[in-house]
């Protein structure tokens, strides 16, 4: 079930038997599909797929048609190509994915434009929302985990000194910035901060690991975008034995992705991170959400923030479709969006009313062994986290 | 800060093994046929994958899913050399490279297509995990795997090369092909044998680099650029060559990234525009 | 490896360069009937249209070095985002938002990178420019990462805000009126390249392309002219990339990018090389191959051109140009 067709042909099938003012909305999915990001674009993909297949009677009698497209190399233009397509071919009602900081920013001028609501399922640098009056997050951005991680590794862990290690492009600059502010709001002192490589391939990570083993700091902060990086960052903290030597690694719960959690080994026990979402969440809505994902795409298959992302994303969508009885104006779907409440798998979530961003639940994750399984164990948890850098106005999220 | 330069030394001797043993293969043939290979990389990466998949459905130990990756890509690869390169060997480099970048496309769609999207990675047997003490400064049990693995290819390479009558050929082969022939050497059956090896070796460095790099369907491409440099910075169809451009380039992009983190991607590319432009035939390439 | 390079170019065996010294032939009209043609046949398309006609102007640029003297390079991307990155800061921080005016300045800040790179550069060879200018395009990207803040890095440059062409004609969500423009762009940059072929200097080029030894053992000038060459194709694909950037108001660094570098060289090769509306035919099938196979499958679509190139490279030796031709030969010796 992982073909974008037979949602098509089941909504289609649903369409013939329901009355003549049915509408069908038309949803552009611009993702990274191939390539380098291809692991996120399917996350996103089986979330919001799984979101339509379990809730497309709700909107009944309207249907719901997806157009996918894939946003290939990062580099704003293949993206932007395709949403113009979207809009000016297709005429899409509205917009959803964007896995990529500079797809999302590329693409916002044409949202304004065509005056088509943009749904962002990933881009986390934090003054995307305000590029465009059509942009609502319901991702996250990378000022939540950074600020409360900052926060809680100078308050509850107790850590004086830290080293910031980031992927040299601007989400990790941000979250560099928010854990310095949280870290440093709390006491604590920022003793380096470096660029670990870029985000297009994973380098070897040991000399960066190496130096800051030598400068033997309290914490290590490291950033990387989820996936392959990930995995290289945890083994290299392990072979390297750091937590031997008395650093903790911390960060934003990209580092641990619940779809690779497994890959990493044991040397990911122990970990602390902050994130919004883990597929091990003790929640009624995160078993069910778990569940029906494991029935549609196999036991292998685990959903992570990415998945989430694209289901709430679709959540959301829907919310408007039905508000708008089908009718997709977009400063009325806009309007529909502001506010929004919905009881996702990540807990309660909401899109702020001013900055159309999302505010949600941030989580402090342990990392344990569950029999032969590395699991999620949440240790703490703060409510209702709105993105610090625009409420603290800092640089290009005050302007 | 004689500790960092033994650990920079350590780590960039680890590194420069990976790039060695991934690298030998296409410098050798490249310098044989004058082929432009841009595909190399998939054998690296189809070595990765033989290795997760035999570690996870056959159960089979890591260092017995090496030697097999070694095989059966080595074994694989004779059938692309014979179907995709053998009928472009007369054909011009652009040819050539057309063709090469096709099929790193067609692979990557193909090991998406089987493998999927997601990284995968490979749980080291507890031996090779953790550190061991060496006294003075305690070392990753991988990384001095890796060095060993390293050291005893390049010593099996360099007896087969200088020792062997296979050796000898391929020396030949190298250095001109058309005498080569002449003396009676069939240099397309020698080249399909070195080709396979190259691959097979190959194979084994791309199931070395799952621990270190991780494996995504885009390794062949990623890493493209990294095995050129140092097939070209040691100089094409050299074995010494390429062991030490790769010891050249992991030492120095290891010793960059430690002391200046930010700048530390620019070395590896600025040592070899430097290195090709005082010396453009590669540290041991062959003059014509 | 250095003495391979002579027959790179032209497929290893001896192709008569299709544009001599002859005036034009009527063929000629073909494409610019089907790129005008476009406009009202398939008005929906148009900003893929857009997307096909930079691709072919970066092709041309690079047929002019690589299919005429023979300079093989996998850095050409460099030359491209150098003028990408020149239009679009012209505009985000100089204020400067007339677009022709930004063209030109992005093909001069182009040329010049070309010539100074050039002038070291193409003193070499074979695989070894080929690696010089790869590193070297990676050094610029390298550059223009640490200068993020200016280039935008890795999320891209913002605030790129071109005025209306000829103060009227804005860019549209069909892009129209963009692609008008790059057509016309497209045609004077063409009659440029053109002169320059079938032109004595053009000719000199093949020499080089053709024998080096030769050339020089002649007194020809020939590092002299390979800089000259360089340094005007330098200029247009700057150009390229600074139509690329007013386009998409939008410049991120994968306009330096390898991939881009693979992609043009691609397209020359499929379409054939020397050839001029090789470019066309190259450029135009990989760019619109690449949009339908992505859309056909998201995921897989990589497989499919992987297996046109290598189909092409099989059974048509010399580019889709060189079918081109032997099919209008057939029809030829027929009538």
């Amino acid at each position: 079930m992982q073909f974008g067709p037979l949602v098509a042909v089941a909504t289609l099938a649903l369409a013939l038997v329901v009355s003549a003012e049915a509408k069908t909305v038309k949803v552009g999915i611009v993702a990274t599909f191939s390539g380098n990001g291809a692991e996120l674009g399917q996350q996103i993909e089986r979330g919001y797929e799984l979101y339509l297949r379990l809730h497309v009677r709700d909107i009944a009698p309207h249907t719901i048609e997806i157009v996918k497209r894939d946003s290939k190399r990062p580099d704003g233009a293949e993206a932007k190509n395709a949403v113009l397509e979207l809009i000016a071919r297709e005429k899409v009602d509205v917009l959803a994915g964007f896995v990529f900081s500079p797809d999302a920013m590329s693409s916002a001028p044409l949202a304004t434009q065509g005056k088509v609501p943009m749904i962002i399922m990933n881009a986390g640098t934090a003054w995307i929302p305000k590029l465009s009056p059509y942009i609502a997050r319901v991702s996250f951005s990378m000022w939540q985990a950074g600020y409360v991680m900052g926060e809680y590794a100078a308050e509850k862990m107790g850590h004086k000194t830290a080293i910031i290690g980031v992927t040299d492009y601007p989400p990790g600059k941000d979250s560099a910035d928010a854990f310095r502010l949280g870290f440093e709001s709390k006491g604590g002192k920022i003793v380096d901060q470096m660029p670990i490589g870029g985000p297009a391939e994973v380098p070897d990570f040991t000399p960066y690991f190496q130096r800051v083993k030598d400068a033997k700091p309290n914490a290590f902060y490291v950033f990387v975008p989820s996936g392959n990086h990930a995995t290289a960052v945890v083994k290299t903290y392990a072979n390297l034995g750091m937590r031997a030597a008395g650093i903790e690694l911390i960060g934003p719960g990209d580092i641990t992705p619940d779809s690779s959690l497994q890959e990493m080994g044991d040397g990911a026990v122990g970990l602390i991170v902050v994130h919004h979402y883990s597929a091990d969440y003790d929640t009624p809505e995160n078993k069910a959400f778990v569940k029906a994902w494991k029935d549609s795409y196999g036991a292998n298959s685990t959903p992570d923030f990415m998945g989430v992302q694209g289901y709430d994303g679709m959540a959301a969508i829907m919310h408007a479709v039905k508000k708008l009885d089908g009718n997709m104006d977009g400063d009325k779907v806009m309007d529909a969006l502001k506010g929004w409440k919905f009881a996702s798998p990540r807990g309660p979530i909401m899109i702020n009313p001013d900055t159309r961003d999302i505010i949600q639940n941030e989580y402090v994750h342990k990392i344990i062994k569950d029999g032969a399984r590395l699991k999620v164990s949440v240790i703490s948890k703060v409510d209702q986290v709105k993105d610090q850098c625009i409420e603290l106005k800092v640089g290009r999220c005050g302007q | 800060m004689l500790s960092a330069a033994v650990s920079i030394l350590f780590d960039g001797l680890a590194y420069a093994m990976i790039l060695f043993i991934i690298a030998v293969g296409l410098s050798i043939t490249m310098g044989m046929m004058n082929f432009v290979n841009l595909a190399h990389g998939v054998f690296a990466a189809a070595g990765g994958y033989a290795t997760v998949t035999m570690m996870r459905a056959w159960e089979l130990p890591f260092l017995a899913a090496l030697p097999m990756a070694f095989l059966i890509v080595g074994a694989t690869s004779v059938i692309f050399e014979r179907l995709l390169y053998a009928p472009l060997y007369r054909r011009s480099e652009l040819d050539q490279v057309l063709m090469t970048i096709g099929f790193v496309f067609m692979a990557i769609g193909a090991f998406t297509y089987v493998w999927g999207p997601n990284p995968l990675g490979i749980e080291l047997p507890p031996y090779l995990r953790g550190q061991v003490d060496l006294g003075f400064r305690s070392f990753p049990t991988y990384r001095l795997f890796m060095i060993g693995i390293g050291f005893a290819m390049i010593l099996a390479l360099w007896l087969t090369f200088e020792r062997t009558l296979l050796g000898a050929r391929i020396r030949a082969a190298v250095d001109n092909r058309r005498m080569a022939q002449s003396l009676g050497i069939n240099v397309g059956r020698l080249f399909t044998l070195t080709f396979a090896v190259g691959s097979g070796l190959a194979a084994v460095g791309g199931g070395l680099a799952v621990e270190l790099i991780g494996l995504r369907p885009i390794f062949a491409i990623q890493n493209l650029v990294l095995f050129l440099i140092v097939v070209s910075v040691g100089g094409l169809g050299s074995i010494r060559g390429a062991f030490l451009a790769a010891l050249l380039l992991g030492i120095i992009d290891t010793a960059g990234k430690y002391v200046w983190p930010a700048g530390g991607g620019f070395f590896i590319y600025a040592v070899t525009v430097a290195v090709l432009l005082s010396k453009p035939e590669g540290l041991y390439g062959k003059r014509d | 490896m250095a003495s391979g390079t002579s027959a790179a170019a032209t497929g290893g065996e001896k192709a008569p360069p299709t544009l001599g010294q002859k005036g034009w032939d009527w063929a000629e009209a073909l494409p610019w009937l089907v790129l005008v043609g476009a406009l009202f046949t398939f008005p929906g398309y148009l900003a893929l249209g857009c997307q096909v006609i930079v691709m072919i102007i970066f092709a041309l640029s690079l047929d002019l070095v690589l299919g005429y003297a023979g300079i093989i390079t996998l850095g050409h991307a460099a030359l491209f985002g150098t003028g990408a990155y020149a239009a679009g800061m012209l505009s985000a921080h100089g204020g400067w938002n007339e677009p022709i005016t930004g063209l030109l300045f992005a093909g001069a800040v182009a040329g010049l990178v070309g010539f100074a790179s050039g002038w070291f550069l193409l003193r070499y060879r074979g695989l070894t420019l080929l690696m010089l200018t790869l590193a070297t395009a990676i050094l610029l990207q390298e550059l223009a990462n640490t200068l993020a803040l200016y280039t935008g890095g890795f999320d891209g440059l913002l605030g790129i805000a071109i005025d209306p062409l000829l103060g009227r004609f804005d860019n549209d969500l069909f892009r129209q009126n963009y692609y008008v423009y790059g057509l016309c762009v497209l045609f004077v940059l063409f009659l440029v390249v053109r002169r320059i072929v079938t032109s004595p200097f053009g000719q000199s080029l093949v020499g080089i392309r053709e024998n080096v030894q030769r050339m020089n053992a002649i007194g020809a000038p020939v590092h002299g002219r390979l800089v000259a060459v360089y340094t005007i194709a330098a200029a247009i694909a700057g150009i390229a990339g600074g139509l690329f950037a007013q386009m998409h108001a939008f410049v991120t660094l994968q306009v330096m990018g390898f991939q881009l570098s693979g992609a043009v060289l691609i397209a020359v090769i499929l379409g054939g090389a020397g050839r001029l509306y090789g470019a066309f035919i190259g450029a135009t099938i990989y760019v619109i191959l690449e949009d339908q196979l992505a859309k056909l499958s998201p995921e897989f679509w990589e497989f499919g051109v992987g297996l046109v190139l290598v189909a092409t490279v099989m059974f048509a030796r010399r580019g889709l140009f060189g079918v081109a031709e032997d099919i209008a030969r057939l029809g030829k010796r027929r009538s």
